[in-house]
C-alpha cells in the first residue's frame, strides 16, 4: 500500500449566488481594489489515502466528494493529485 | 432525451394543452416564448390555487377588527390607539427536501418579505416543522439542515425565531414540511398595498441582482409531486443572502417612512412577472417594463429567464416620478442596488421588452385573474370505516410510570431546546413568554399591548379524521394563546396536503377545510391569509393530511406577570380545568407510542364549551402563575412538563390510570398558591407540587431526576 | 449627543440598546458607519448584529468601515468604549482588545441565558459591579468562543472582567457555553477604557424579560461617561 496525497477544492456551483464573495468583492473595491472582478468562496481539503495504486486512490476520494465533501445540489469540486 | 423533453413547450412548462388553449384565446394568438413562461407560472397551483381557490370561501375574514384580509400579502388586524398586526404564513417543503439549509433559509426571507411588504417592521417568526423517524440518517440531516438554515437565516437578518412546532411520521420522510409564519406590526398610516393605481408611476427594482436562481421554481418544486432522483433538480436551487435582505428591509421600512412609495411587492414565485402583473393588475392598470434596466448577476440571461427568476432579497417599489431620485439615493445609502425597470401606464398590457424587441404583451390582471379554477373530483377514503372501528386499547391499570418514561422520551414531546436555543429569540427585547410554553407572548413597547402567538398542526388526528382533526387544531392553538392572557384575535393558515388530483387527498382537503372554517366561527376568529400547499407526494405516497394553523391572540393590558411553565413553587396546588376525559385515544401518544398504532376516530369538540374554556383561560392567565395546555400525552405529560420546568415534583390524587393519558381536547392545568382559582369555571383539585417525585398514587411514581434526564435527552440523544 | 451607537450594515441591535441606555439614563444616537465624525460622544457602543453579513470572518470587513477611524481615536484617548457580541468582534479584529473570537465549541449558534461572574470592577463595563457577583445575561452568537496567544499576560494584567460560570459562580468545562479559553466572556484594554463581551446585557434589562442583571454593565458604561474609569 501507499499513501497518496490529494487537494480538494470546492466552490459554489457556477451561476448560483455567492453573497459571501459578493459582499467581500465589494470591501476589497471600497478599500481602493478596484481591478477586482469577482470573489469566490471555497473550501480546501487535504488528504491522504491509503491504496494499492494512484488510479483506486483517485476513485475513492472522487466518491468521497460525491457522497459527503461536497453538497451536489450546490457544489463543485476539483481534484488535484499532490506530490 | 425522456418523453417529457419531446412534449411541446407548454407540456415541459407543467401546462396542460386546455390551459395552453386558453392563452392563446386570451392573447388571441400563440403566445411569444416569454409570456409562455409568464402564464406557466402565474398558473401553477402554487401560484394560482387552481384547486383549491373553490373551497377557500368557506373561511371568513369578516369582524370589524380585520383590516386586510386575504389577498394581500399578509393579513392585518387593528390593535387600537394606531397600531396594527400583519400575519402570514408560507410553507417551503419541497425545496427544503432538495437543500434544506437554503430551502429553509429562503423560506424565512420569503415570509419576512412579505410582511414588511405591507409597511410592518417584523418582529418575530414561527417554524412549524414535520419529519420522518429520526433513526433514518437522512431525516436527521435534513433536521439538521433545515433548523441551521432557519437560524442562519433568520439570526443574521436581525428577526427573533419565537420556535415553532414538530412532529414526526413515516410520511414525511420523503417529504418533509417546512411552514414558517411572521408577524409584524406597523402604524396605520404606515399600511402600504400592492395596486399602482397612478398613471406615470415609475417601477423600481431594489435588492439583490437577478440571476438563473430558481427559474421554475413554483411550477417545479411546488407544483408538481417528487419522484426518485429528483434531488438532480439543482438550477432551482436558491440561495438566501440574510445580510442583503436586511438592508432591504430598513431601506424599506425607511421608504415608508417617507411616504415615498405608493405601492410595493415584494418579488417571490415567479419574479417580475409576478410583482410587474400583480402591482399593475391590482390597480386595473397596464405596466411597460423595460428587461435591459435589470440588473442582472449572469449578463447573458433570456428575457424568459429575467421575468421567472426567483432570486432572493428583491421588491418592486411603485413610486412617483418626482421620487424616483430620492428614492434611488435612500437606496445608495442603504447600500442596495435599484434600477427603475418600467412604467405604470393606463392599461390594461403589461409590455415587456427585452434587447429592443417586443417579448411580451399581456393583459396584466390576466395572469392572475384569469387562471383556471379546478373544481377537483374528491371522494371520502374507502378504509376510513375500517380504521375508524379499530379502537385504542389502554389497560384500566396502565403504569404510570413505565408509559411516562416512554412518552418524555418521544423526540415530538421531549424537550425541543436543542432547535430553539439555535434560534435568536430575543432580539428587539419584546420576548415575555418564549419558546418552549404553550404560546408565545410579545409585548409592544410603550403600550400595555400584548400579541400572543401559536402554531399548531396534528396531522395523524386530521389523517384519521380530516374534518374533526382540523378543527381541533384551530381550538388547540386558541386555547395555546389563551394560556399566556390573550384572545385569538386572527388566524393564517397552511394547508399542507397531498396530490390534489387524488380524489382522497382533495376528500381530505374540503372536510380540512370546512372543519376549521367552523371552528373558527365558533370562536369569531377570522382567517386574515393562508396558503396551500398541494403535490406532497413523492413515489405515489401522499403526506398526512397536514394543514398548520398560526393562531395570533390579543391583550391589553397584558398579564403583569404571565403565566410559564416554570412558575410552580412547593406547596402550590395543582387543578384540572376543563371538560370531562371522553377517553380520547384515537392519534394519541400513547397509542402511537406505547402500541406503534394509528387507529379511531378523534373526539369532537363542542364549539359552546371550547369559547367557554378559552375565555376562562385567559382571564386566569392574569392570575395564575402557571397554566398549561394538556395535549399530547395528556394530563401525565403536561404535569411532568411543569415539574421539570419548575424543577419541583408533585403529587396527586389517584385516578384512573388511562385518564393520566387522555388527550379530550380543550383541558387545562392550572397551578396556583390560592387554595381556589379564582374562576367561576368548573375546576377540581388533583394534588399538590412538592418534593422531588412525580407521585401518580396508585398509578405509579417517578423522580423528577430521571423524568428530567429522559425529556431533556430525547431529541439530542438521536441525533448525536 | 452623549452615546454614539454605531450602526454597521447588519448591524440589528442597535434598538436595544438605546432601549437600555435610556433605562440607564443616557442618551444616546444611532451613528451610520459611513460616518466620520464622532466629535459630540462621550461614549462609544458598537452593538449585536451581524455587520456586513459577518462574511469573510466576523468583524473583518466592518473594521475598514470609515467610522472606525474615529473609533479608533476617541478609543486611544480613553472615550469610553464597549462592544456587545458582534461589537466585541470588531473591536478584537480592530486590535482594541486582545484575542478573537472563533466558531462555538459545538458548531452550533447558542441563544440562551449563562451566568458570568465578575472578575475586576476596574473596566468602565464593570465600576459599578462587586467582584465575584454572579450575572444572569443572555448569550447568543455562533462565534463567541474566546481565544488568545498570549492569555498568560492578559490574565496577568487583570484584563479578563467576566467569565462564565454557574449558578454559584464556579466555572469549569460544564459551565462553559461556547469553549472560550479560561471561560472568558468579557475583557477589558490596558487603558481600562474600552470592554467587550459576549453576552448581551441589553436583553438582561427589565424583569418582564426575565433578568436585570445586565443592568449593573449597562449602567457602570454610563456611569463612566462623565467619571474616568480607574
Amino acid at each position: 500500500m501507499t499513501a497518496f496525497r490529494y487537494r480538494v477544492t470546492i466552490n459554489r456551483k457556477r451561476g448560483l449566488s455567492d453573497p459571501e464573495g459578493a459582499t467581500t468583492r465589494k470591501a476589497l473595491q471600497d478599500l481602493g481594489f478596484i481591478s477586482v472582478e469577482s470573489v469566490s468562496f471555497g473550501r480546501i481539503l487535504d488528504l491522504e489515502v491509503d491504496s494499492s495504486d494512484a488510479e483506486t486512490a483517485q476513485a475513492e476520494v472522487e466518491a468521497m466528494c460525491a457522497k459527503l465533501l461536497a453538497n451536489p445540489v450546490m457544489e463543485d469540486f476539483t481534484i488535484e493529485a499532490v506530490s | 432525451m425522456t418523453a417529457k423533453d419531446q412534449a411541446p413547450p407548454h407540456i415541459q412548462l407543467g401546462m396542460t394543452d386546455e390551459e395552453y388553449e386558453h392563452v392563446i384565446e386570451i392573447l388571441g394568438r400563440e403566445p411569444m416564448a416569454a409570456e409562455l413562461a409568464m402564464y406557466s407560472v402565474m398558473w401553477s397551483e402554487h401560484c394560482s390555487y387552481k384547486s383549491s381557490r373553490a373551497h377557500l370561501g368557506a373561511f371568513s375574514a369578516d369582524q370589524p377588527w380585520v383590516v386586510v384580509g386575504p389577498g394581500e400579502n399578509a393579513g392585518v388586524v387593528d390593535l387600537g390607539d394606531g397600531w396594527l398586526a400583519a400575519l402570514r404564513i408560507e410553507s417551503h417543503n419541497h425545496p427544503s427536501y432538495v437543500e434544506p439549509y437554503q430551502g429553509a433559509a429562503t423560506g424565512v426571507g420569503g415570509i419576512l418579505r412579505d410582511v414588511f411588504t405591507m409597511g410592518a417592521r417584523p418582529i418575530a417568526v414561527w417554524d412549524p416543522l414535520r419529519f420522518g423517524p429520526l433513526d433514518e440518517p437522512r431525516n436527521r440531516y435534513l433536521l439538521e439542515g433545515v433548523v441551521s438554515g432557519i437560524a442562519g437565516y433568520g439570526n443574521a437578518v436581525g428577526v427573533p425565531t419565537l420556535g415553532g412546532e414538530i412532529e414526526f411520521a413515516d410520511r414525511f420522510s420523503q417529504n418533509p414540511l417546512v411552514n414558517v409564519m411572521a408577524l409584524g406590526i406597523l402604524q396605520r398610516d404606515q399600511l402600504v398595498l400592492s395596486a399602482a393605481s397612478e398613471v406615470g408611476s415609475l417601477a423600481i427594482l431594489l435588492g439583490n441582482a437577478t440571476g438563473r436562481d430558481g427559474i421554475g421554481g413554483a411550477s417545479i418544486l411546488a407544483s408538481a409531486s417528487f419522484e426518485e432522483g429528483d434531488e438532480e433538480k439543482r438550477p432551482n436551487v436558491q440561495v438566501g443572502d440574510p445580510f442583503e435582505e436586511k438592508k432591504l428591509i430598513e431601506a424599506c421600512l425607511e421608504l415608508y417612512d417617507r411616504g415615498l412609495v405608493e405601492a410595493i411587492q415584494d418579488l417571490g414565485a415567479a419574479g417580475i412577472s409576478c410583482a410587474t402583473s400583480e402591482t399593475a393588475g391590482n390597480g386595473g392598470r397596464g405596466m411597460e417594463v423595460d428587461l435591459d434596466r435589470v440588473h442582472l448577476r449572469e449578463p447573458d440571461m433570456t428575457a424568459g429567464e429575467i421575468l421567472m427568476s426567483e432570486s432572493q432579497e428583491r421588491m418592486l417599489a411603485i413610486v412617483r416620478p418626482e421620487d424616483e431620485a430620492e428614492v434611488l439615493a435612500l437606496a445608495k445609502r442603504w447600500e442596495i442596488e435599484a434600477s427603475t425597470i418600467g412604467t405604470v401606464t393606463e392599461g390594461p398590457q403589461l409590455v415587456v421588452h427585452h434587447r429592443d424587441e417586443l417579448v411580451a404583451d399581456v393583459p396584466a390582471a390576466s395572469l392572475a385573474d384569469d387562471a383556471p379554477v379546478y373544481h377537483r373530483p374528491f371522494e371520502r377514503p374507502g378504509d376510513l370505516d375500517e380504521i375508524w372501528a379499530r379502537e385504542p386499547e389502554v389497560p384500566p391499570d396502565v403504569d404510570a410510570a413505565a408509559t411516562l418514561r416512554l412518552l418524555l422520551d418521544d423526540p415530538a414531546i421531549g424537550d425541543r431546546s436543542w432547535i430553539w436555543t439555535q434560534y435568536d429569540h430575543m432580539l428587539f427585547l419584546n420576548t415575555v413568554v418564549g419558546p418552549g410554553h404553550d404560546g408565545s407572548l410579545l409585548r409592544i413597547k410603550e403600550t400595555d399591548k400584548g400579541l400572543a402567538v401559536s402554531t399548531d398542526g396534528d396531522a395523524l388526528r386530521t389523517y384519521l379524521d380530516a374534518r374533526r382533526g382540523a378543527a381541533r387544531i384551530v381550538f388547540e392553538s386558541a386555547l395555546n394563546v389563551a394560556v399566556t392572557g390573550a384572545r385569538p384575535y386572527a388566524l393564517v393558515d397552511n394547508l399542507n396536503f397531498g396530490n390534489p388530483e387524488v380524489p382522497e387527498v382533495m376528500w381530505q382537503f374540503v372536510e380540512a377545510v370546512e372543519g376549521m372554517a367552523w371552528a373558527c366561527g365558533e370562536l369569531d376568529v377570522p382567517v386574515v391569509g393562508g396558503n396551500v400547499s398541494f403535490y406532497n407526494q413523492t413515489d405515489g405516497v401522499d403526506i398526512y393530511p397536514a394543514p398548520v394553523v398560526g393562531m395570533l391572540g390579543f391583550c391589553e393590558p397584558m398579564p403583569e406577570r404571565p403565566p410559564r411553565l416554570d412558575r410552580a413553587e412547593p406547596g402550590m396546588s395543582i387543578y384540572v380545568l376543563g371538560p370531562e376525559t371522553v377517553g380520547d385515544f384515537a392519534a394519541s401518544a400513547y397509542d402511537r407510542i406505547v402500541n406503534g398504532e394509528l387507529r379511531g376516530r378523534p373526539a369532537d369538540v363542542d364549539g359552546d364549551a371550547a369559547r367557554h374554556v378559552v375565555a376562562a383561560a385567559a382571564t386566569l392567565a392574569h392570575t395564575t402563575p402557571v397554566l398549561h395546555d394538556i395535549s399530547s400525552g395528556g394530563l401525565a405529560v403536561a404535569l411532568a412538563e411543569i415539574a421539570i420546568a419548575s424543577r419541583c415534583g408533585l403529587t396527586v390524587d389517584t385516578m384512573p390510570g388511562p385518564e393520566l393519558f387522555d388527550e379530550t381536547p380543550l383541558r387545562f392545568v392550572a397551578v396556583t398558591h390560592d387554595d381556589e382559582l379564582d374562576t367561576n369555571e368548573p375546576h377540581r383539585r388533583i394534588g399538590t407540587m412538592g418534593g422531588d417525585v412525580l407521585d401518580f398514587g396508585d398509578a405509579g411514581r417517578i423522580d423528577l431526576a430521571e423524568a428530567t434526564e429522559l425529556f431533556r435527552n430525547a431529541l439530542p440523544r438521536r441525533l448525536h | 449627543m452623549t452615546v454614539a451607537v454605531v450602526v454597521f450594515p447588519g448591524t440589528n441591535c442597535e434598538h436595544d440598546i438605546v432601549h437600555a441606555l435610556d433605562l440607564a439614563g443616557a442618551e444616546s444616537e444611532l451613528v451610520w458607519h459611513t460616518d466620520t465624525d464622532l466629535s459630540g460622544a462621550m461614549g462609544v457602543v458598537l452593538p449585536g448584529g451581524f455587520a456586513h453579513g459577518d462574511y469573510l470572518r466576523t468583524g473583518a470587513i466592518a473594521r475598514f468601515s470609515p467610522i472606525m477611524a474615529e473609533v479608533e481615536r476617541l478609543a486611544i484617548e480613553g472615550t469610553p468604549t464597549l462592544g456587545i457580541c458582534n461589537g466585541f468582534q470588531i473591536l478584537c479584529e480592530a486590535g482594541l482588545l486582545p484575542g478573537a473570537l472563533v466558531a462555538n465549541r459545538d458548531l452550533a449558534f447558542i441563544c440562551k441565558p449563562v451566568h458570568l461572574r465578575v472578575e475586576s470592577t476596574e473596566s468602565i463595563l464593570t465600576r459599578s459591579a462587586t467582584v465575584g457577583q454572579v450575572l444572569e445575561i443572555p448569550l447568543n452568537s455562533y462565534e463567541g468562543n474566546y481565544v488568545a496567544a498570549d492569555l498568560d499576560a492578559i490574565e496577568a494584567d487583570g484584563d479578563v472582567i467576566l467569565r462564565y460560570c454557574d449558578a454559584t459562580g464556579r466555572s469549569d468545562e460544564t459551565s462553559n457555553p461556547n469553549g472560550s479559553m479560561n471561560a472568558i466572556a468579557g475583557i477589558t484594554n490596558r487603558g481600562r477604557n474600552v470592554a467587550g463581551l459576549m453576552p448581551h446585557p441589553e436583553r438582561a434589562s427589565e424583569s418582564i424579560l426575565g433578568s436585570e442583571d445586565g443592568m449593573v454593565l449597562i449602567e457602570s458604561f454610563v456611569a463612566s461617561l462623565t467619571v474616568p474609569a480607574t
